[in-house]
C-alpha cells in the first residue's frame, strides 16, 4: 500500500504551484493545469509531495491511498486523504 | 408484502414459458408500438412475486454475468453487492437520460415495454433493500415520461410492489447529464454536472444514502434473469459478456433503429438484420461519440462485444452504430462532432474546458485545408484521463480514431483544401439549448 498523487480537476484552477514545488512528478499542460505522474510516491519523495499538496490554494491536490493486488499492480486510487 | 395479494397473477395460473433465442427485451413490443400494458406484461412474463428477489437475486445476477448497458459494461452483480453492503437504506436510481445523440434504445424500452424496466427496478430495489426508486428521464423525452408515469400508476393500483415506491423525475438531457454523478447531483438539487469521486454513488448518492444507479436496459435484463435464471441468460452472448444487447443503428442502412443482438455477434449480421447498406459505406462509428471508427470492409468482421472491441482500441459503449455513407465528407463530420463535444463539456475541469475546444479548432482547420496545430497529437493523449468524468477521455478517443481512420481524407483536405465528398450531414447533433439545470 502506498500513496499516489491525484488532482481534483473540478477544484483545480491551474495556479501551478504544485509543478513548481514538485517538478519531479508534476508538470503543466499548455493551459497551466497539472499533469501528474501516476506512479506511487516513493519514501524519499514523500516530503516534496506533501509540500505540494499543502500549498495548493484550492486544496485540489491530494495524496490518495492506492492498494496493490496479489500481483503487485496498483488497483487504482482509493479514498483521498489530506 | 401487501403486493402478495396482487390480482393480476391470480388470473394466470400457468407459469410463463421460458423464452428462447432472440428477441428477449423486444419480445413483448406491440406491433402498433403502443406500450405493453401491465396485464399483457404479466401474462407474458408472470408476476415479480414468482421471480427471485432479495439477497438471492444478487448472487443470481453475479452468476448471470450481466454487465451494465449504459456504456461502462461494469458487472451489475458487483454493483448490487457494493450497495447492499453499505450502512443505511439505499435508493435506486434508474438512469433513463440517454443523452448520447445517436442512441435511442433506452427510450425505446421505456416507451414500448415500461413494465419490464420497472420490474427490473423493483426487483433490484428488493435485492439491495431499497424502498425508493427514482426514474430519471430526459426533459425532451416527453412521450417516455408519460408512458412510464402511467405504467407506475397501473402498478400502484394493483399494489404489486409492496413497500417499494416509484416516481419519475424530469432530468436535464445535455450530453454530460446522463453521467451518473451528474444525475445524482441534479437529484440532490444541484446542477446536472459530474462530481469528483470518491465518494462514489454506492457510498453516498441521493440524499447522502447509498445509491444504486442502473441503466434502463440493464434493469430490463435483470427482470428476465430474476425470472428465467443465470443459465438461461448465458444461452446467448459470450462467456465474458453473456446475454443480448440493444443497439441503435443509423446512417446508410435500410432499417435504421433499435436492434437486439446476442453479444459477440459480427457486425456483418447486424447489418443484414438492419436490411443491409443502402449505399457504399466508408466507415462505421462503433460506440457512439465516445467510440471509434472502423473502416469498410474490415469492420464487417468485428464482433460486437466490449472485450473484442476494446482489444481493437474501441468499445461497445451504449451500443451505437452509425454507417457513414462514402459520399459524405468524414472530415467535416468528425469536426462537427468534436465541436459539439467541446460545447457539451460541463465546464468544470481545466483540461476539458481548454483541451476540447483546442482539438475541435484543429479539426475545423483541416476541413478548410489549413494545417492543423502541431500540438494536436500531444493534446489527444494529454487531455485524456484528466477530467472528473470520462467526457474528455471519450472526446479524445473519438478524435484520435477519426485522425487515424480518415488519414487519407485528411491528407486530401490538406492538399486540395477539401475532399471529393459532399457535406451531407449524417451524425446527429442535438439543437442547442439543452441546459444542465
Amino acid at each position: 500500500m502506498s500513496d499516489v498523487l491525484r488532482v481534483n480537476p473540478i477544484a483545480c484552477e491551474g495556479h501551478g504551484l504544485c509543478a513548481e514545488l514538485f517538478p519531479e512528478r508534476i508538470r503543466l499542460d499548455d493551459w497551466g493545469y497539472p499533469i501528474v505522474d501516476p506512479r506511487p510516491i516513493t519514501p524519499e519523495l514523500e516530503q516534496h509531495a506533501r509540500r505540494a499538496v499543502d500549498s495548493c490554494p484550492t486544496l485540489a491536490l491530494l495524496l490518495a491511498r492506492t492498494h496493490t493486488n496479489a500481483t503487485g499492480a496498483a488497483v487504482g486510487p482509493g479514498r483521498p486523504r489530506r | 408484502m401487501t403486493g402478495a395479494t396482487g390480482l393480476t397473477t391470480a388470473r394466470q395460473p400457468d407459469p410463463p414459458a421460458t423464452p428462447r433465442g432472440l428477441p428477449r427485451l423486444l419480445a413483448s413490443v406491440r406491433e402498433d408500438a403502443r406500450p405493453t400494458s401491465l396485464d399483457e406484461h404479466v401474462r407474458r412474463y408472470g408476476s415479480t412475486r414468482d421471480a427471485v428477489t432479495g439477497p438471492a437475486l444478487i448472487s443470481l445476477v453475479e452468476a448471470s454475468g450481466l454487465r451494465g448497458r449504459g456504456g461502462a459494461a461494469f458487472p451489475t452483480g458487483v454493483k448490487l453487492r457494493a450497495v447492499a453492503a453499505q450502512r443505511g437504506r439505499p435508493v435506486l436510481v434508474v438512469n433513463g437520460v440517454e443523452a448520447e445523440p445517436a442512441s435511442g434504445k433506452d427510450r425505446a424500452l421505456l416507451r414500448t415495454t415500461p413494465q419490464l424496466v420497472l420490474d427490473g427496478a423493483v426487483l433490484a430495489a428488493g435485492a439491495v433493500g431499497a424502498q425508493e426508486v427514482i426514474v430519471g428521464i430526459g426533459r425532451h423525452a416527453i412521450r417516455e415520461r408519460e408512458v412510464v408515469a402511467a405504467a407506475i400508476d397501473a402498478r400502484r393500483r394493483k399494489r404489486i410492489d409492496g413497500r417499494v415506491s416509484l416516481r419519475v423525475v424530469v432530468a436535464p438531457d445535455a450530453f454530460v447529464s446522463g453521467e451518473e454523478t451528474a444525475l445524482l447531483q441534479f437529484l440532490n438539487g444541484g446542477p446536472a454536472k459530474p462530481t469528483f469521486t470518491p465518494p462514489r454513488p454506492f457510498e453516498r448518492g441521493v440524499g447522502g444514502a447509498p445509491t444504486l444507479v442502473q441503466n434502463v436496459e440493464t434493469l430490463a435484463h435483470l427482470a428476465l434473469i430474476a425470472r428465467f435464471g443465470a443459465p438461461w441468460f448465458r444461452e446467448l452472448g459470450t462467456p465474458a459478456e453473456p446475454g443480448s444487447a440493444l443497439l441503435t443503428i443509423s446512417g446508410a442502412v435500410a432499417r435504421p433503429g433499435i436492434h437486439e443482438i446476442a453479444l459477440g455477434t459480427p457486425l456483418r449480421e447486424l447489418l443484414t438484420d438492419a436490411g443491409g447498406a443502402t449505399e457504399p459505406v466508408s466507415a462505421y462509428l462503433v460506440g457512439g461519440y465516445f467510440g471509434t471508427w472502423f473502416a469498410e470492409p474490415a469492420a464487417r468482421e468485428l464482433l460486437l462485444d466490449e472485450e473484442h472491441l476494446a482489444a481493437r482500441g474501441g468499445g461497445f459503449g451504449a451500443g451505437v452504430i452509425v454507417a457513414l455513407p462514402a459520399t459524405t465528407c468524414p472530415v467535416s463530420e468528425v469536426a462537427r462532432v468534436a465541436r459539439y463535444l467541446a460545447d457539451e463539456s460541463a465546464g468544470q475541469c481545466g483540461p476539458c474546458v481548454h483541451g476540447l475546444p483546442a482539438i475541435a479548432d484543429s479539426l475545423a482547420r483541416i476541413t478548410i485545408g489549413e494545417a492543423h496545430d502541431q500540438r494536436l497529437a500531444r493534446w489527444l493523449t494529454e487531455v485524456r484521463g484528466r477530467g472528473a468524468c470520462r467526457h474528455p477521455d471519450g472526446a479524445t478517443r473519438f478524435a484520435a480514431s477519426s485522425l487515424d481512420v480518415f488519414a487519407g481524407e485528411i491528407e486530401e483536405h490538406l492538399r486540395y483544401g477539401r475532399c471529393a465528398a459532399s457535406d451531407r450531414r449524417v451524425l446527429p447533433i442535438p439543437a442547442r439549448g439543452r441546459d444542465r439545470r
